[in-house]
């Protein structure tokens, strides 16, 4: 029984890691840059639905609504203003400046919302019982999952289907040759940021749901983590970064229940580098041999 | 530079601005260590300034050998804080145990500081040797993996000695140590009770062995393998590189100095915990290296010193709390500044063209 | 490559001559002309504690807590009048002696105590510095033994951590609570750690059953719900949590969410939960635990600090806030019972208050207790409060 509670824990962590990873990997996959600020930006999503549902006390779906709205003009600035003027630097430049970013979110946030540490009201409680007292879901747990697939389809359709997902794909094989083709490269880019940063929301209401405290600091871990999952799955590769998530979440909870809860963070990216060494693209990435 | 030149006089050109610009490296801290010196008998440097001396010198050894690994080797590395950890409570570890055999601190401290070397090492071969076939941002990820490997396992590690000898277990329930014994590490307080042996001098020397070090790698035979790896590694592989052995070589030595820098950051400080090499820690050396300019030396030293110093002497404006966020907006509006193109077109026009000096400088 | 270096050392160095000439201190003191009275002696205090990153909010606190005294005592018009300056350590050892040496730079000449640091790492790191400076330090909330040990020169106004720990497995013990008891703690915090340790040491020592210890890595931790399974799944009724109130309340809450009702008990850290923006305090409701402050307390002085507290911040204050309110008029108090006080230099200053301090006659009368001394460890002894959450609010037991 407290296997299947782990399985449970774990999916229900890694859904969350997920939905954040797409949005590390579809940046990734597009502007070829490590998004390090994308974490803060679940912060900035979770604190605007903090305050539209408990100051203004709008109801949660109107609050997520409008934490994503603001999520993704902030994401569409940043990009305009920081990221955009460095399109032809070097990658490493633009890394840094995300981390500038990061740094300036998180301190702002703590200006402008105080560094005292708030409770995040979850926007949906209870949990479903399965065995009484033995073993029950939350239904946050099962709202992450279903949000998990749905965006994770959603995106799938939109980059197979669609004009502009069309357009990502080829900006994410060769930015030159689909300018040449007409696509307007600035502003896929920037339409990549704002999908990011409207899921970061998602992932951002989500995850303060589920562990309800909501503090500047907050987002940084879980970005660290996401990004990880991005990788683990194949950083560039919408399905893999589920895949990555989900995995990461399941690990991280039964390296807890079974190894050591001290050691978990040492077992969690001890895996990562086996399945690195085995797969060096990760788990659903394309290799791709260099040419010469 | 009108002049044609032929292949071989371009190279004993370049070679000898190289080995110009080594020596003005030396010279330009040598000139900042007299200096420095001098100001302090005078006694006209602050407190506040004087106690950042010595965690300036071991960051300006994070960051030159950082750039070793990103900017001469050409891979990302994410996780140097690892490497200068390991070289911390190492070095500590070694200085309690050698209390009472080597009772001059110099010679101790100089003993710590090649242990912090050695652990370093250590750290990236077994780093190194595996992952090393990676590219790229996987290799990037895996150098975080182990960062956050190394300050997890420090973090539950006690260390201690007694009369029984030498303990060291991971967790406290074990770890059972003798009441007249010392112990060393205690998992998350960490280091604590170090006496401090650093000192501004012993800093000072570790800057120049790292010149010494780096600057002879980059200018040999080896260095130049390694360059070639990083231009052009499909290339340098088909004229005869080995791979493995020059990255290996150029990330083992950049853990061993970042290891070397660690213990004498460790020996500054009567506690460490391992927290404080976080992944930020090496997101900062990061920063350093990439404002002073990827794979210039002096690029480093000047950025790592500038940029240390800057968030403590925002202090005194009173801004308390938006110290941090004011430097968050100047390191964006340097990386943008410096990457403007028509900034850069500009100071083309002002300054006279050099070629050739790109890499090394 | 060699364009982009020198704009950027250009740039790099405009910025830092610009702080150098910034560096000649400017004399900006905000201390107020002595009016005529020559009696009046001001005595600099040097805070140093996290207001950024992540323990702001326990370093904003005691920051907090500390200048609501400060304003008071200055307004008393007593023979002693208190400057005071709060520095950023980020909660990092290194930044803390950096804070640490530019008060020095700000005092120059005057007489400076450090008030500070919040948390334990950078403490130690700081009382070394002032151990061999000659300062006085007082510590609101850095809980370590090895934060006083060896110094004369520092004091603590909090609990130690074993002392806690220790308390807390008597208390259980003396009021019967807890047949079988789960530990959850932070592997990477002392203060966890040295409670908890402590805590199952004392507990063997008297015969309680500990039938789970469970750790985390960091109070970044969001997910606890492998901890409470094992606690649950070994059958404790009673859960003891050495950890600060936010992981404890995702530890509520994730309980919750799982049917696992043992009873709480947390440590001092665990003060400030109920104040936490939009927390259900129906989780709390039963939690047990110690802590020297309550904030819903009904004497003058606690009404009062409350009310000017919120006013300014608009947040309730914690126990870190209290106790950053009584190391103040500790400070002040002392300071007012030191002879020849005008004369001295911060060393005097130094051996004097530390000499006050352990003397056994000095007790300053504050928010976290009454009669509190010092004994000549630098530790505080103050009875250790136990209260339960009732109707959300706190119940002494």
């Amino acid at each position: 029984m407290s296997f299947l509670n782990n399985v449970i824990n774990g999916i229900s962590l890694g859904s969350i890691y997920a939905i954040i990873a797409l949005g590390y990997t579809m940046v990734y996959g597009i502007a070829k840059m490590l998004n390090f600020a994308h974490g803060d930006v679940i912060m900035v999503g979770a604190y605007v639905c903090f305050f539209a549902m408990g100051s203004f006390h709008l109801p949660p779906v109107a609050g997520v609504l409008l934490a994503m709205v603001v999520c993704t003009v902030l994401g569409i600035v940043i990009e305009r203003l920081a990221y955009k003027p460095l399109r032809a630097a070097p990658s490493l430049a633009v890394l840094i400046t995300a981390i500038g970013v990061s740094y300036l979110l998180q301190n702002s946030a703590q200006i402008f919302w105080g560094a005292a540490t708030k409770t995040f009201q979850p926007i949906v409680e209870g949990s479903l019982v399965l065995v009484p007292g033995q073993l029950s879901i939350s239904y946050v747990a099962i709202l992450s999952v279903v949000c998990c697939i749905v965006v994770m389809a959603a995106l799938t359709l939109f980059t197979g289907q669609t004009k502009m997902g069309k357009a990502m794909r080829a900006c994410s094989e060769d930015k030159g040759a689909a300018q040449l083709m007409g696509i307007d490269v600035n502003a896929t880019i920037s339409m990549t940021f704002a999908i990011g940063s409207a899921l970061a929301t998602v992932a951002g209401v989500l995850m303060c749901s589920a562990y309800p405290v909501l503090s500047p600091t907050t987002g940084s871990m879980p970005g660290i983590r996401a990004f990880t999952a991005a990788v683990f799955g194949g950083i560039g590769s919408v399905p893999g970064a589920l895949l990555g998530g989900i995995l990461l979440g399941i690990i991280e909870t039964f390296a807890k229940a079974y190894i050591s809860t001290d050691l978990s963070d040492a077992v969690v990216f001890a895996v990562l580098i086996i399945v690195l060494l085995v797969r060096p693209a990760g788990l659903m990435g394309k290799y791709v041999p260099e040419k010469v | 530079m009108e002049k044609k030149l032929t292949g071989s006089t371009l190279n004993q050109r370049k070679l000898s601005r190289a080995a110009l610009n080594g020596f003005i490296n030396y010279g330009i801290v040598i000139a900042a260590y007299l200096l420095i010196q001098y100001l302090l008998s005078a006694g006209k440097v602050s407190n506040s300034l004087q106690s950042l001396l010595v965690p300036t010198c071991c960051y300006i050894v994070m960051a030159v050998s950082l750039n070793l690994t990103v900017g001469i080797l050409g891979e990302l590395s994410l996780g140097h804080a690892g490497f200068m950890s390991l070289g911390a409570f190492t070095g500590i570890t070694v200085s309690i145990l050698l209390q009472n055999a080597i009772p001059m601190t110099p010679v101790r401290l100089a003993v710590s500081m090649i242990a912090g070397a050695a652990a370093g090492a250590l750290g990236g071969v077994i780093v190194g040797v595996p992952v090393l076939r990676l590219q790229g941002d996987y290799l990037a990820i895996v150098t975080l993996a182990f960062g956050q490997i190394i300050q997890n396992i420090i973090m539950v590690l006690y260390v201690g000695v007694d009369e029984n000898g030498f303990h060291i277990t991971a967790g406290s329930g074990r770890f059972d140590i003798s009441a007249d014994g010392t112990t060393i590490i205690k998992g998350p307080m960490g280091a604590v009770g170090v006496t401090k042996l650093a000192s501004f001098t012993a800093g000072f020397v570790l800057i120049l062995v790292t010149l010494l070090v780096v600057q002879n790698l980059v200018n040999s035979r080896s260095g130049r393998a390694i360059m070639a790896l990083r231009d052009n590694r499909i290339a340098a592989e088909s004229v005869g590189i080995n791979v493995i052995k020059y990255k290996l070589m150029a990330f083992v030595t950049s853990a061993a100095l970042a290891g070397a820098a660690g213990a004498l950051f460790g020996l500054n400080y009567s506690s460490t915990v391992a927290s404080k090499f976080s992944f930020n820690t090496s997101i900062q050396v990061l920063v350093f290296v990439v404002l002073g300019g990827l794979g210039s030396i002096r690029g480093s030293i000047i950025a790592a010193a500038l940029l240390y110093v800057l968030p403590e002497q925002l202090r005194q404006f009173n801004i308390a709390d938006y110290r941090m966020l004011v430097y968050a907006v100047v390191l964006i509006l340097v990386m943008l500044v410096t990457n403007n193109a028509q900034l850069k077109a500009l100071v083309g026009r002002v300054l006279p063209k050099r070629k050739g000096v790109a890499g090394n400088g | 490559m060699k364009k982009k270096n020198l704009a950027a050392l250009l740039m790099a160095g405009v910025m830092c001559v610009s702080l150098l000439a910034a560096c000649s201190p400017k004399e900006q003191s905000s201390q107020p002309p002595s009016q005529g009275g020559s009696d009046v002696v001001t005595i600099k205090v040097g805070g140093i504690g996290p207001i950024t990153g992540d323990n702001a909010q326990y370093g904003t606190a005691t920051q907090w807590g500390a200048e609501i005294a400060v304003e008071e005592i200055n307004a008393l018009n007593g023979p002693i009048k208190l400057d005071f300056k709060y520095e950023d350590d980020t909660g990092v050892a290194d930044t803390a002696v950096a804070a640490y040496n530019s008060l020095k730079d700000w005092a120059k000449d005057a007489p400076l105590v450090i008030y500070g640091c919040t948390t334990t790492a950078p403490c130690v790191a700081v009382a070394s510095e002032t151990y061999a400076d000659r300062y006085f330090q007082l510590t609101p909330s850095a809980s370590s033994p090895d934060v006083t040990n060896g110094k004369d020169n520092v004091f603590q106004m909090c609990f130690t951590d074993p002392g806690q720990g220790n308390a807390a497995a008597e208390y259980l013990k003396s009021a019967g609570l807890g047949t079988k008891i789960g530990v959850i703690y932070n592997n990477g915090s002392s203060y966890s750690t040295g409670i908890a340790d402590a805590f199952i040491a004392k507990a063997k020592e008297i015969g309680l059953e500990v039938v789970a210890t469970s750790t985390y890595p960091e109070d970044t931790t969001t997910d606890y719900t492998v901890q409470l399974n094992a606690c649950k799944d070994a059958g404790a009724d009673l859960v003891f949590l050495p950890i600060y109130y936010t992981p404890a309340s995702l530890i509520l809450a994730q309980a919750k969410q799982m049917n696992y009702a043992p009873t709480f008990f947390g440590g001092d850290g665990m003060d400030g939960m109920l104040d936490m923006d939009g927390f259900d305090k129906s989780l709390a409701e039963g939690l047990l635990l110690m802590t020297p402050f309550n904030a819903s307390g009904t004497d003058e002085r606690t009404k009062t600090f409350v009310e000017t507290y919120q006013a300014a911040h608009n947040i309730l204050p914690n126990q870190f806030a209290a106790d950053g309110y009584d190391c103040m008029y500790a400070i002040y108090e002392a300071c007012c019972q030191i002879d020849g006080i005008a004369d001295m230099d911060s060393a005097q200053l130094c051996d004097a208050l530390s000499a006050l301090f352990t003397g056994g006659d000095f007790s300053v009368d504050g928010l976290t207790g009454t009669g509190m001394k010092w004994l000549t460890t630098g530790e505080i002894s103050k009875a250790p409060v136990v209260v339960k959450v009732e109707n959300g609010g706190y119940v002494t037991q």
